[in-house]
């Protein structure tokens, strides 16, 4: 990709990221914060993004949004999920280790699925070797590579296939 | 009052993961405990800072989660034998 | 009505802290304890920042700064606890149900040193 639009993009997260730090407009904020994010972005966007102004495409930003707050009923039902096993007199756990394979081939995506299993009921990523991702469910179901991958990051993938990849 | 509610139980939250630090059997369950402790604290710098009404202790609490991501991951690079 | 749904916000983020502290405590093992401390901790601390930027509308946008860096930053770190403990040779609970970690020579090759 361009180096340009790299380099814009990474400068525009910084500058937005400086406004919600100072949370003012005042003119002399706003321009230092400005020359720094040029400045800081000049050295990091390489290592900061591969694909530049092209995540701005705006079917991925939608697509983003809806993810968002259905990642935040997950994380809720994950959190009632924990409180009735923490509760419960007799722990009802059976906990392991099950293998999943996972369709995401950026590291970007990966990252995300690996996000998005610890913090949903149940599963906690281990390991990501490749594409196979080592899980540690907490009320083991089945310990079948195929079952276990419709299961776990089924679902995220469908979503998250549209605005990663 | 509401206050002393919210802040009273996030605290007792505290003391019981420094409990599991103490008694943890091995390093990797201290860890652990001691990982979530920080989450909770910065919870906790934030409620401080309405109590104290200084807008300025919220810093602290951001400055202390980027902080404690740091060491957690370093106590992780080390235990797993990389450092 | 802000102040009502910051209040709200508070009192569930801390009993969710509470019980992810009350998992640790409980729960058997590193892995167990590890999925209790994530989950709780990261949408108690969450919802409390948000209430508190709820209350101050003024603070919202650090607050808002705050909740997305524990988002972004929690997960990785207990995957990273998780995956360093279970590499320096730490043992599942003994009634755990199937161990599939075992058939990878990346996850047992520290222990074989």
């Amino acid at each position: 990709m361009g180096k340009l639009s790299r380099f814009i993009f990474t400068s525009l997260v910084l500058f937005i990221l400086w406004l919600f730090l100072t949370s003012t407009f005042r003119s002399q904020e706003v321009l230092i914060g400005l020359i720094f994010s040029l400045a800081i972005a000049l050295f990091t966007y390489n290592s900061f993004t591969e694909r530049g102004l092209q995540n701005l495409n705006p079917r991925k930003v939608f697509c983003a949004f809806l993810y968002l707050p259905y990642l935040l009923w997950q994380m809720i039902k994950a959190n009632f999920d924990v409180a009735y096993r923490v509760l419960h007199p007799k722990m009802p756990i059976k906990p392991g280790i099950v293998h999943v394979k996972t369709k995401m081939k950026s590291d970007l995506g990966k990252l995300v699925v690996a996000n998005s299993i610890t913090l949903t009921p149940g599963t906690l990523t281990l390991d990501v070797i490749d594409d196979n991702m080592l899980i540690h469910w907490i009320n083991v179901k089945t310990d079948d590579v195929e079952k276990a991958s419709e299961e776990i990051p089924g679902v995220f993938e469908k979503c998250l296939k549209e605005f990663l990849e | 009052m509401s206050w002393v509610i919210a802040i009273a139980i996030i605290v007792l939250g505290v003391v019981l993961t420094l409990i599991r630090a103490m008694l943890g059997p091995t390093a990797a369950d201290r860890m652990v405990a001691v990982d979530s402790m920080t989450t909770i604290t910065t919870a906790l710098l934030v409620l401080l800072a309405l109590y104290f009404k200084r807008y300025i202790y919220l810093d602290i609490a951001l400055v202390y989660a980027v902080l404690a991501f740091v060491a957690t991951l370093a106590v992780a690079r080390y235990m797993e034998g990389g450092l | 009505m802000l102040n009502a749904i910051g209040w709200f916000l508070i009192y569930f983020g801390a009993f969710f802290l509470f019980l992810g502290a009350l998992g640790i405590m409980r729960f058997p093992d590193v892995f167990n304890r590890l999925q209790a401390g994530t989950k709780c901790t990261t949408l108690g601390a969450l919802s409390t920042s948000i209430g508190v930027g709820l209350l101050h509308p003024a603070w919202l946008p650090k607050t808002f700064i705050i909740a997305l860096f524990i988002l972004l930053t929690n997960p990785i770190s207990s995957h990273a606890l998780g995956r360093a403990s279970y590499r320096s040779g730490v043992k599942l609970w003994e009634k755990s149900v199937v161990d599939k970690c075992k058939e990878f020579k990346e996850c047992v090759e520290e222990e074989n040193e």
